[in-house]
């Protein structure tokens, strides 16, 4: 009984290690913002709820077993929330997409090339009100940094009018 | 070594334990690299995440390697951690601001 769980736990412990490799691979090579987020979120999820489970069969349902389960619940409801934060972030600060992706339901709008920022993206998507009077010179780096690469083509969409 | 057989949670579960935890720091140093040269500040913030990930798992390996149940309490407050930092850093970089006054 000992030996199966020990070996129970020596076959999760090697699953896990297997998905947070592949994960920290993806995040290396894979070429775009977006693409290193699918890979370090899913497969990195996916390890480390393999190492709560090694940690649920080693320890038992009794004592730190439970935390264990918490700990598989918490990541499959934090991560993916934690990805979309950065997706979005990474979006309105003018990132592009790879080449032939367009945004989902505007299949006219699409980045071009690398220095290329999504024309009138950022400011339709914030909500309406374009330019904060409490903003530092940090906020505004990379958006301007962006705008100012694009700014030849569309001076309107700049106020937020 | 021979730390490794004399500790609590020796055996083969111990043994497995310390080679994942071997492994698992090195890919900490590797999620760092991203996070050092990326091109992006979501690169660096999605480097930073995988970081925090690998933490939690570091964490719930050494209660394994260790045979104390509390260290899988603490991957929970690292994970909550992991997620809050995040959270903060990503608006941060959007908005300018972490909590934005509606005024």
């Amino acid at each position: 009984m000992v030996a199966v769980r020990a070996l129970i736990v020596v076959a999760l412990i090697a699953v896990g290690c297997f998905f947070l490799t592949v994960g920290t691979v993806g995040l290396l090579r894979f070429p775009n913002v977006y693409n290193r987020m699918h890979a370090t979120s899913k497969p990195t999820t996916l390890g480390t709820a393999a190492v709560f489970l090694a940690g649920f069969a080693h320890f038992g349902p009794g004592g730190a077993g439970l935390p264990s389960l918490l700990g598989i619940l918490f990541l499959f409801l934090t991560v993916p929330t934690g990805a979309h934060m950065i997706s979005r972030a990474a979006q309105r600060t003018g990132i592009p997409f790879q080449d032939t992706v367009t945004w989902p339901g505007r299949p006219d709008v699409r980045t071009q090339g690398k220095s290329g920022v999504t024309p009138g993206f950022d400011v339709e998507d914030r909500g309406g009100d374009g330019e904060r009077e409490k903003g530092s010179d940090r906020e505004r780096g990379p958006r301007d940094r962006g705008r100012t690469s694009g700014r030849g083509g569309d001076g309107d969409g700049d106020s937020g009018a | 070594m021979i730390e490794v057989v004399a500790e609590p949670g020796g055996g083969l579960v111990g043994a497995a334990a310390t080679a994942a935890l071997i492994l698992v720091s090195g890919l900490c140093v590797l999620c760092s690299y991203r996070a050092v040269r990326g091109p992006t500040v979501p690169d660096r913030v999605v480097g930073l995440d995988a970081v925090a990930t690998n933490v939690v798992a570091i964490a719930v390996l050494f209660a394994l390697k260790t045979d104390r149940g509390l260290f899988v309490t603490v991957s929970l407050v690292l994970a909550i951690i992991g997620f809050l930092s995040t959270v903060a850093v990503a608006k941060f970089v959007t908005e300018g601001d972490v909590i934005e006054r509606q005024e």
